[in-house]
């Protein structure tokens, strides 16, 4: 069985990595646990730096090191200890994906500060939206995926012996000037926005270069292009950023020729045709479709959990003060009383408390995220004919159920132009009741202008680190836009473009049709929203309110 | 790495270049808060800024920087007497940072070792008279926030835990910079940013190789680029610093203020400190340009960074708020 081309790439990478590794950054490692995982990672002892470990859970006083408390009271003087980042080294982050934003902005700042690190990310990211942090993977040169590679089309890495040779002569690497206007030029027609990019292709094809001890050539550029360029194209090389949906088999030489015209040595095409041989064919696929291949979306594990309320104070606990929490010193000193007069007379010379490790009491809040339902309730004039009374029911039976676990609920009608928020978020059910009560039907249904009050409501509830729920009820029929105007089609339309962004702020939604027939306008609506869909023509309050508790688990 | 990139040297973005500047300038105006993708240099230029801001004097070993000896905090042992000149300073406030590194707590090694009750001042008091960078500031948790804002706005930061009792001076300048794709900002914090500039990849190839070429020299022979370009630094610094004499003379004409008055009422910003901040970075800028007094011509250069953020959202726009304030100051100012 041949090498996999892939495999092919990572050993060159590892290679470049021991020739420069502070400059280029690292390398991003994507793969499940493996086999041929294990081979690569067993290779990273070819790197010149030493080996340290991370974990995505790293706390502040291992990576910038701090006071060393056992041992500062056990010697009575003070006594720190070295951070992780404290001397040069190869800091292998396994789960990267896993890696909260605080300690990507951590490393990253520990990358740019050009302090000899470098960091090897193993990123086990199982679906689409879990990857590294995009703060980490803009500042490390390779990608290698190594998915789809068996054991025997990877043959052990053999520890590259010109690395040492090749580092001494790295300075000494001439750059034909040509080399980084053409890096800039094939990045830009990649659809590559950041600009460290062609940098660091720049740096792997000096290493490159000096591996080979030669100067900088056709070669070293085209091996660049491949390892740093491609894994980051986000448009197909040859058309550019207004790609036609259709992949083109077209050869790259008919490309616009935008800027390539003056480059003789070697022509931005060729450099293309590298990048593109070394596209995986998935992505080929997935640019094709138009949708640019993004290291972490929105969503994975950039994602921040919002702060919470701060919460109650729970029990002390036993732990180590480690610059995340916060010492509960009169918990500490209660520990550490009864044991005083025992420790006294263990060590007899020492004045003043003695306080050992054990003793150390955090605090701890309990942080709860409450779940906050916003009800947005159709009660114009056709869904409340047939509906509005059952609808009222289902509210407040799940009101009381809310009630019961001390959810907040929200309550938005709209009727005729406008929205209105009947019941900012409250746990009072009293107030819940007499305002629904109180809800008047008729008039027309402007559909996007309870999805805004909605977004509205949600938006802020979450900025209060609640967790909130659009509920939707409604017969569908969108006819009056958000400013006002009586117009189907633009009602329609508008209620879309607010369902998409009521989506991108990721709230959780339902969709209830209250119509007498499903109608299908509401169920596009439900998908944009990525919501279920729940038709209930002949519901009765409590199937709404059984259903509404199934869809939220609970 | 011993010297920051120069700020001179930086290519393009000449929008957050010319905000920074301003808040050099004048530091009323409250702080820059940049937007931008990934890679388009917005660390390297707060940094770069560090190196760039003329020194200040205070008193030697004083945790807060006090210009004078009789403004040093009571808690604070300072050993000397003596003023030194050093370098504004400026603060990383990482992300993930706890509250007592950002407040300042009780002294633990001292507790515990020496039993004393002392104080350890935080990053707030670091920053005093100097700028408090906030990178992916969007991400910040938000009782951090909450408590910047507080501290922002009262100019002071009042520690009251574990027996400690303290207050000391903490006026800075914030700047922020984040990744819009990865979280908001909430509405107060937005208001708090004097100015805020949106910064993208450069489009134009020319930029992009220039960019890359500069960097890379810079990289590969930090100490020749640098002398290349100290001349420019020293020439902005000069001109940063004549602006500041210049601007308590600055002519303020009844026009500007109307204008100001009605980009405001046009675009509906929430408040008073859009008008404020406008005409603050409006003068900042005429004295930088060496005017006499305040013209249309920089509020409307200023008009985006000092607004666009105090627009109320809409989940609708498409366009951004740039595109809406660019179009009110078209019409207000014609």
């Amino acid at each position: 069985m041949s090498e996999h081309p892939a495999w092919v790439r990572a050993r060159l990478a590892l290679s470049l990595l021991a020739v420069d590794p502070c400059g280029l950054g690292g390398l991003w490692l994507r793969a499940r646990p493996s086999p041929v995982r294990d081979r690569l990672v067993a290779a990273l002892s070819a790197l010149p730096l030493p080996l340290r470990r991370l974990h995505p859970a790293v706390a502040d006083t291992q990576l910038y090191g701090g006071l060393d408390l056992a041992a500062t009271l056990a010697a009575g003087r003070v006594l720190r200890t070295d951070g992780l980042l404290g001397t040069a080294s190869a800091l292998v982050l396994p789960m990267a994906e896993r890696a909260p934003p605080g300690l990507a902005a951590r490393l990253a700042q520990a990358l740019d500060a050009r302090a000899g690190h470098c960091l090897i990310c193993l990123d086990e990211g199982a679906a689409e939206d879990e990857a590294l942090a995009p703060a980490l993977a803009d500042r490390l040169a390779f990608r290698i995926d190594l998915d789809g590679i068996a054991l025997a089309e990877a043959p052990e890495p053999v520890p590259e012996r010109e690395a040492a040779a090749a580092r001494g002569r790295l300075a000494a690497v001439r750059a034909p000037a040509e080399a980084l206007a053409d890096l800039a030029r094939v990045a830009h027609r990649l659809g590559i926005g950041s600009l460290r990019a062609p940098l660091l292709a720049l740096r792997a094809a000096r290493g490159h270069a000096a591996l080979h001890g030669r100067d900088m050539g056709p070669d070293d550029l085209r091996a660049a292009a491949e390892l740093v360029l491609a894994p980051r194209a986000t448009v197909l090389p040859e058309t550019g950023a207004e790609a036609p949906p259709e992949p083109p088999p077209a050869p790259p030489e008919q490309g616009e020729g935008e800027g390539a015209a003056e480059a003789p040595r070697l022509p931005d095409e060729i450099l293309l045709a590298a990048v593109k041989a070394a596209l995986p064919p998935g992505a080929l696929a997935r640019l094709a479709e138009g949708r640019a291949v993004r290291a972490g979306g929105g969503s994975g594990s950039g994602a921040t959990r919002k702060g919470n309320r701060r919460g109650r104070p729970a029990p002390p606990r036993e732990g180590r003060p480690d610059g995340t929490q916060r010492i509960d010193l009169v918990a500490t000193l209660r520990a550490a009383a009864p044991w005083q007069a025992l420790r006294r007379e263990a060590a007899p010379g020492r004045e003043g408390l003695q306080v050992r490790p054990a003793d150390f009491r955090t605090k701890r809040y309990e942080e709860r995220s409450d779940r906050l339902i916003v009800f947005v309730v159709d009660a114009s004039g056709s869904a409340a004919l047939a509906r509005l009374g059952e609808a009222k029911g289902a509210v407040e039976l799940l009101l009381a159920e809310a009630y019961a676990r001390r959810d907040h609920v929200a309550l938005i009608a709209f009727r005729g132009t406008g929205a209105e928020l009947l019941l900012p978020p409250t746990r009072s059910l009293v107030q819940t009741k007499r305002r629904l009560a109180a809800l008047p039907g008729g008039g027309a249904t402007p559909l996007a202008a309870g999805l805004k009050a909605a977004l509205e409501v949600a938006e802020g509830a979450r900025r209060r680190g609640m967790t909130p729920t659009a509920v939707l009820l409604t017969d569908g029929r969108a006819n009056i836009a958000l400013d006002g105007r009586a117009d189907r089609t633009a009602a329609a339309e508008d209620a879309i473009a607010l369902a998409r962004a009521l989506r991108a702020s990721g709230v959780p939604a339902l969709v209830i049709d209250m119509g007498l027939r499903p109608e299908r306008a509401l169920a596009t609506l439900a998908q944009v929203l990525d919501a279920p869909y729940l038709p209930l023509p002949r519901a009765d309050a409590r199937r709404l309110s059984a259903a509404v508790s199934t869809a939220l688990g609970g | 790495m011993t010297h920051p990139f120069p700020f001179s040297a930086i290519v393009g973005q000449d929008e957050m270049k010319t905000a920074m500047i301003l808040t050099a300038i004048d530091p009323r105006i409250g702080g820059v808060l940049v937007f931008g993708d990934r890679g388009t240099g917005k660390s390297t230029a707060v940094r770069a800024l560090a190196a760039l801001l003329p020194p200040i004097r205070a008193v030697e070993g004083c945790p807060v920087n006090s210009e004078r000896l009789e403004d040093c905090p009571p808690w604070a042992t300072v050993g000397s007497t003596r003023i030194v000149t050093k370098p504004t300073p400026v603060v990383d406030l990482p992300l993930g940072v706890t509250e007592d590194r950002v407040v300042g707590a009780l002294d633990i090694e001292r507790a515990l070792t020496r039993g004393e009750k002392a104080f350890e001042p935080g990053l707030l008091a670091r920053a005093n008279r100097g700028y408090l960078y906030i990178d992916e500031v969007n991400l910040l948790e938000d009782h951090i926030v909450d408590l910047l804002l507080d501290v922002a706005q009262s100019g002071e930061n009042v520690v009251e835990r574990e027996g400690l009792s303290i207050r000391h001076p903490a006026r800075f300048v914030l700047v922020g910079s984040g990744n819009p794709e990865e979280g908001e900002l909430r509405p107060q914090l937005l208001d708090r940013f004097g100015l805020s500039v949106e910064v993208g990849s450069p489009k134009d190839i020319a930029e992009r190789v220039e960019v890359v070429r500069r960097r890379d020299a810079y990289e590969t022979d930090g100490a020749r680029f640098l002398r290349r370009w100290k001349g420019e630094d020293t020439k902005l610094r000069n001109r940063i610093l004549a602006a500041r004499a210049a601007l308590p003379a600055l002519a303020t004409p009844e026009a500007a203020l109307t204008d100001c008055a009605e980009l405001c009422v046009a675009l509906g910003s929430d408040g008073l400190r859009g008008e404020l901040t406008l005409l603050r970075a409006a003068r900042a800028l005429a004295a930088f340009e060496g005017a006499e007094r305040v013209e249309r011509r920089h509020i409307r250069r200023v008009a985006p960074s000092a607004l666009r953020h105090r627009l109320r959202r809409d989940p609708l726009d498409e366009a951004g708020s740039t595109a809406r304030v660019l179009r009110i100051v078209e019409e207000v100012l014609g």
